[in-house]
């Protein structure tokens, strides 16, 4: 076995990185995938809250590479998959205490063991997103439709093509499809025609990811949710399986087909 | 009448500043270079041959993730040299 490493990124923070990768990792390890997750937002430690494992982190990603611990001692195992595991982000550190070759080797200590290792990037174009995207095989990139988010997810592209890591699969976040219909949000077609890379999936906004989150259980793991089917899906198409095509442009509840601007706020 | 005067939908507002604001990033060629580059290009072209200056036209086109530098510049016809 050797892992695939899959970089999730996006240039702006809040756009949803982080809940992606809980979803998308907790997805595949749903599948019967053995999945790492890596926190590389040194400094601000998130992927523990949103994946429900904060009480349990005794050591972290920097713990590793200053060889204070073993590798297995900092993976956490998550509560719902006995194959899915999370390697927090230390808090009080920065960034620079870790270089992008300290991340390639981890990850390849970590990759027979393994079938995916997903890397938490933090937001920016700065040290902390090179450590991120240096060991990636593959990389998501994570994007708003948006004018901000767009913008900098194509510095993003222009940065990950200079470097030579090909163009990232897209992910766009958190739609209002009645927006779109209002033509008052950019569209997934919009979105795709200005940043001209491969669309991997489309999730749309979703009150339960919230929810979700309040409780530390991803949101892929309740099974009506909207945004957890989207991140099932790209899980799938990750795997290189069939997934039907995100049904972004279902109507957001019931009573919007009846007052379609209280989809605004 | 002022802000909400437009016609276009918000998202076609956004879809056109993007068009232009991705392909200055790119290119790191900010609308203010361009205009210097347009004025030397004038110049430097109208050593050799006459042209007419205020219709010349440089743009950035994009197509996918490529930018191409498009410069249309109308000469002036032989004929017409000693009308104005």
């Amino acid at each position: 076995m050797s892992a695939q490493v899959v970089t999730v990124t996006s240039g702006k923070g809040g756009v949803g990185k982080t809940t992606a990768v809980a979803n998308i990792a907790t997805a595949l390890a749903a599948a019967g995938q053995k999945v790492v997750c890596i926190d590389a937002d040194i400094g601000l430690r998130n992927l523990d809250v949103v994946m429900g494992l904060e009480n349990r982190i005794v050591y972290d990603l920097v713990d590793v590479i200053e060889g204070r611990c073993r590798l297995r001692q900092a993976m956490i195992r998550d509560r719902h998959f006995q194959e899915l595991y999370l390697i927090p982000a230390a808090q009080t550190r920065d960034k620079s205490a870790i270089s992008p070759s300290d991340m390639v080797d981890l990850c390849n200590e970590l990759r027979p063991d393994f079938d995916w290792i997903l890397v938490d990037s933090p937001a920016g174009i700065e040290r902390g997103f090179r450590n991120a995207i240096a060991p990636a095989d593959r990389i998501l990139l994570i994007t708003n439709a948006e004018v901000s988010a767009v913008r900098d997810a194509d510095r993003v592209i222009g940065i990950l093509e200079a470097e030579e890591k090909g163009s990232p699969s897209l992910i766009i976040n958190r739609l209002k499809p009645d927006l779109v219909r209002q033509h008052e949000m950019l569209s997934p077609e919009d979105v795709l025609d200005l940043l001209a890379v491969p669309l991997l999936g489309i999730v749309p906004e979703d009150e339960m990811v919230i929810v979700a989150t309040n409780r530390g259980a991803p949101v892929v793991l309740d099974e009506k949710s909207r945004a957890g089917k989207a991140f099932r899906n790209i899980a799938l198409r990750l795997m290189g399986k069939e997934a039907p095509n995100d049904d972004w442009n279902a109507s957001d509840t019931f009573w919007a087909r009846f007052w379609p601007l209280k989809g605004r706020k | 009448m002022g802000f909400f005067r437009s016609r276009k939908s918000s998202a076609e507002d956004a879809k056109e500043r993007l068009q232009l604001v991705l392909v200055h990033d790119r290119t790191n060629l900010p609308p203010a270079a361009l205009e210097a580059l347009k004025d030397e290009l004038i110049a430097a072209i109208s050593k050799y041959v006459e042209i007419e200056a205020q219709s010349v036209q440089i743009s950035i086109e994009r197509q996918g993730r490529s930018q191409r530098l498009v410069a249309d510049i109308p000469l002036r016809a032989v004929g017409e040299r000693r009308k104005g």
